[in-house]
């Protein structure tokens, strides 16, 4: 199947008017499975998320690192995850986020491929900076994968620059200081970064790492294109509840304003 | 490395390409490094270990550094560094502990707060140097993840920093992660063999025939192996941590055995499988148990202007049995891995060697009473 240009959907809904809900779950833990990126999907989300577990996540927080753990003792592979995601057929385009050295060890070309023929729209390497990150996102270029790139609270304005004009598919607006996780409050930087980045590019902004709740997702979509949520929801599947997920999705879904 | 440590490492690299050659700045940290480290370390004749041996062998005593170890060169110069870039709290990971005791060190001399991050299990392999770290008023924070070793306690700092980064400073203890540290840890590990070359040659007369450092992430081995590095007639051998076997999972030699990927900011050579998953390590020594190692160790490596190998857990225990009888020195067993591969004379007869002892081992008593008498 062919994948659906992320960056083309997130323009849509920008253009609508709507703000964008991107939902995250870590690939391979127990209980993500197709059927719940399907159930994702059904909750309205523009894009799904997938996590390649990496055994060194150096930007998650407690969760996501646990349920990169699981996922990576119960013998979860790269192709496991893609196969999950191949088989779950979306109409709404899937991103993965994994680490350097999984894309590394595969060789840049060949795990593109593999993302482009299960069908997977993104990529997010956090730990793969816009100045080490230009021969990556020439490769999925030519296998129709945007690399998207993070733009983080610090980071200077020439580099924001750089980072608009070069990330595909949007610009993922890190929050707050910190690794992934919930937080008590919405970071003042989150709307500081995409404030900075406004001006400088076209690109769709959404904003990640930190946000725990449909108060502080809304909260985001009064100043940014869409919002990602993965650890409020992975801390739901990390407790076995996959009900809750979705009924947690439908929540933040509603609070983003569509 | 993660964009939102980029402004700070930005923002060392600059500080420190000024600082570096600043005259003022190295008039302070030369006088720490003597009034406070004692440095120079002497170079001692291993006359017995000789005989035995039927080399000539040396030892460059950063065993006899204040704190014990090599790293309170690196240690003392980014606290120094940190202060300048007005940063108001200190972080360390720790794998035996001696670079958070010269970090905790540090931090006392200069009343800087500092954060120790130590994998679980190292707190309770290097149990004296936890309580070391508590007296000199750091806080050790014991890292459950993984293996709950050097490579957690390095991830766990990472994260900190992501956070902390404004006011905080990474000391890292090895020329490992993200540039600049590489350079910056060589920068200011060089002095071993900055100091070491020209007192050998007064000694002796000219150059050893081989230099030879252990190699966990590499700090002690780039400090020495720096001022010899092309020099002709010199050959300089890196001692990686054999474990308990070749197979992956039982060792930590990541030149010897990796391959090539991405760890903590800096492509190197890895202990990893075929997914890119970085693999358990282990060896006897907390020090040497790192899956991945400087980079540029791998580049010595690739232009062969330096050869690694390998000893394993009893060969260390060898090294530092035979150093304590023949020498009268307990080496920390880090560089008792060096001691431990020449007790196999791999080197042709009559060879001068001239050695790292990187440590002293206090630290290892537990560890090596309970590896000889079970």
């Amino acid at each position: 199947m062919m994948p659906t240009s992320l960056e083309g959907v997130l323009r849509a809904c920008r253009d609508r008017g709507d703000r964008a809900f991107v939902p995250y779950v870590t690939g391979g833990h127990p209980g993500v499975d197709a059927a719940l990126l399907r159930g994702l999907e059904r909750t309205g989300a523009d894009a799904v998320e997938v996590g390649i577990p990496f055994s060194d996540p150096v930007m998650d927080g407690d969760v996501i690192q646990e349920a990169a753990r699981i996922a990576l003792e119960h013998g979860t592979r790269p192709v496991d995850v893609l196969e999950t995601i191949a088989d779950a057929e979306l109409g709404v385009p899937v991103v993965v986020m994994t680490y350097a050295n999984p894309v590394y060890r595969r060789g840049f070309d060949r795990f593109v491929a593999d993302l482009a023929s299960a069908g997977v729209a993104g990529l997010i390497v956090p730990d793969l900076p816009v100045d080490e990150a230009e021969g990556l996102t020439a490769v999925a270029e030519t296998h129709g994968v945007a690399n998207i790139l993070l733009a983080a609270p610090g980071t200077a304005p020439e580099r924001l620059a750089r980072i608009g004009r070069e990330s595909h598919g949007f610009v993922y607006c890190v929050a707050t200081y910190g690794v992934t996780g919930s937080r008590d409050e919405l970071a003042a930087t989150a709307k500081q970064v995409v404030a900075a980045l406004r001006p400088i590019t076209d690109r769709p902004l959404l904003v990640g790492v930190g946000i725990g709740t449909p108060a502080q997702a809304a909260e985001v979509c009064g100043f940014a294109d869409g919002v990602i949520v993965g650890s409020a929801l992975m801390a739901r599947v990390l407790d076995g509840d996959a009900r809750g997920v979705l009924s947690l999705a439908t929540a933040f879904r509603a609070s983003t304003g569509t | 490395m993660p964009e939102v440590l980029i402004p700070a490492l930005d923002e060392l690299e600059g500080a420190w390409s000024s600082l570096r050659d600043d005259p003022s700045f190295r008039v302070e940290l030369a006088d720490l490094l003597r009034d406070f480290v004692g440095r120079p370390t002497p170079i001692t004749h291993a006359t017995r270990l000789s005989g035995e041996l039927g080399y000539d062998v040396w030892l460059k005593r950063e065993d006899l550094a204040h704190t014990g170890a090599h790293k309170i060169n690196n240690a003392l110069g980014q606290a120094l560094l940190a202060r300048h870039l007005g940063k108001e709290r200190i972080i360390a990971e720790t794998g035996a502990g001696q670079h958070g005791v010269a970090t905790a060190t540090a931090c006392a001399l200069l009343g800087l707060p500092c954060v120790v991050y130590m994998g679980e299990e190292d707190t309770h392999r290097q149990a004296p140097n936890v309580a070391r770290m508590k007296l000199l008023g750091a806080e050790v924070v014991p890292v459950t993840a993984g293996s709950k070793t050097l490579k957690e306690a390095v991830n766990e700092a990472l994260r900190d920093w992501a956070a902390s980064v404004r006011n905080t400073h990474y000391i890292i203890g090895s020329v490992v992660g993200p540039h600049p540290f590489p350079q910056l840890v060589r920068d200011l590990q060089r002095v071993i063999g900055d100091e070491a070359r020209p007192s050998y040659a007064e000694l002796t007369g000219g150059d050893p025939d081989y230099v030879l450092a252990c190699v966990g992430g590499g700090s002690n081995a780039i400090g020495m192996f720096t001022a010899f590095v092309g020099s002709p007639g010199v050959r300089l051998i890196g001692v990686e941590a054999g474990g308990t076997g070749s197979e992956l999972g039982r060792h930590c030699s990541s030149l010897t055995r990796g391959e090539p990927g991405i760890l903590h900011g800096a492509l190197s050579y890895l202990l990893q499988d075929a997914d890119g998953q970085i693999v358990q390590t282990r060896s006897i020594s907390a020090g040497l148990d790192y899956p991945g190692v400087g980079p540029e160790h791998a580049y010595l490596k690739d232009s062969g202007l330096a050869s690694y190998v390998s000893a394993t857990d009893d060969q260390a225990l060898a090294g530092f049995q035979a150093l304590a009888r023949t020498e009268g020195i307990l080496p920390a067993l880090e560089p008792a891995h060096v001691i431990g591969w020449l007790l196999d004379r791999p080197l042709p007869a009559g060879s001068t060697v001239l050695v790292c002892l990187s440590g002293r081992g206090d630290k290892d008593l537990d560890t090596v009473r309970e590896a000889l008498d079970p």
